[in-house]
């Protein structure tokens, strides 16, 4: 039997992420719109709870897991010179690292009071 | 490359069927494109908004400026476009809504939400 290769772990990656992607999102949007933060220290406290900051965190991973997959399948049906697809997929990790920093950087200051 | 030049070429816009499987398919790259660019733009609020009051109440500020609730308007529809197609993917991987005539009604549906959506995005704006 064939071990599944990047094709394929790819394809569940991108449905994994997206299945998680879609409840967070769904989740969030109903907080802001039936119990919206009434200042800074409620909103901060809302987000430094354990589990809430777990669930932005994991919310993160797929969103950058989600973007590193769908934006290389807009390149490899849109940019046909290869160098050139290349220099976008490098690019993008570089960018995508860069975010992850960014975000490890925001999340780690929230802490409970 | 080789190129023939009497190749047939058929590109009237107008001629050119663009049924719904295909306007949701290209609306789920575009939008995906689109909540991507601007990510960094949410980054920087979402962080400003945690890293002190004083950030908090900027993003506050700003988010209630008319031009910037224009500018959400749009990004409802990326959002929600995107949510309703990628659920459509979903359910059609489980292969629920393959036939023709359900596919059809799948994409209509998804297209429809999401232009609700952004009504209701607009209205809220007003």
């Amino acid at each position: 039997m064939r071990v599944p290769s990047g094709g394929l772990r790819t394809w569940e990656l991108q449905r994994v992420s997206a299945g998680y992607l879609a409840l967070f999102t769904i989740w969030f949007a109903a907080h802001l719109i039936l119990d919206p933060p009434a200042d800074y220290q409620q909103w901060y406290a809302w987000v430094a709870q354990p589990w809430v900051k777990t669930a932005f965190i994991l919310f993160f991973v797929a969103l950058l897991a989600h973007v590193w997959v769908g934006m290389r399948d807009v390149f490899m049906d849109y940019v046909k010179p290869v160098w050139l697809r290349f220099v976008l997929r490098l690019s993008m990790m570089v960018l995508l690292l860069a975010m992850a920093a960014w975000i490890l950087q925001i999340m780690q200051r929230v802490v409970p009071a | 490359m080789d190129t023939n030049d009497n190749r047939p070429v058929f590109l009237d816009l107008r001629r050119i069927r663009f049924p719904a499987v295909a306007l949701v398919s290209i609306g789920h790259r575009v939008s995906g494109v689109m909540l991507f660019a601007s990510l960094p733009v949410a980054l920087y609020l979402f962080g400003l908004s945690l890293q002190s009051a004083e950030g908090y109440d900027r993003v506050s500020s700003l988010v209630a400026q008319p031009l910037f609730k224009l500018l959400l308007v749009p990004y409802a529809w990326f959002l929600s476009h995107h949510l309703f197609a990628g659920i459509r993917h979903l359910l059609l991987d489980m292969e629920i809504g393959v036939e023709r005539e359900q596919a059809r009604l799948g994409a209509g549906l998804a297209i429809g939400a999401g232009l609700i959506m952004l009504l209701i995005a607009l209205v809220a704006v007003w």
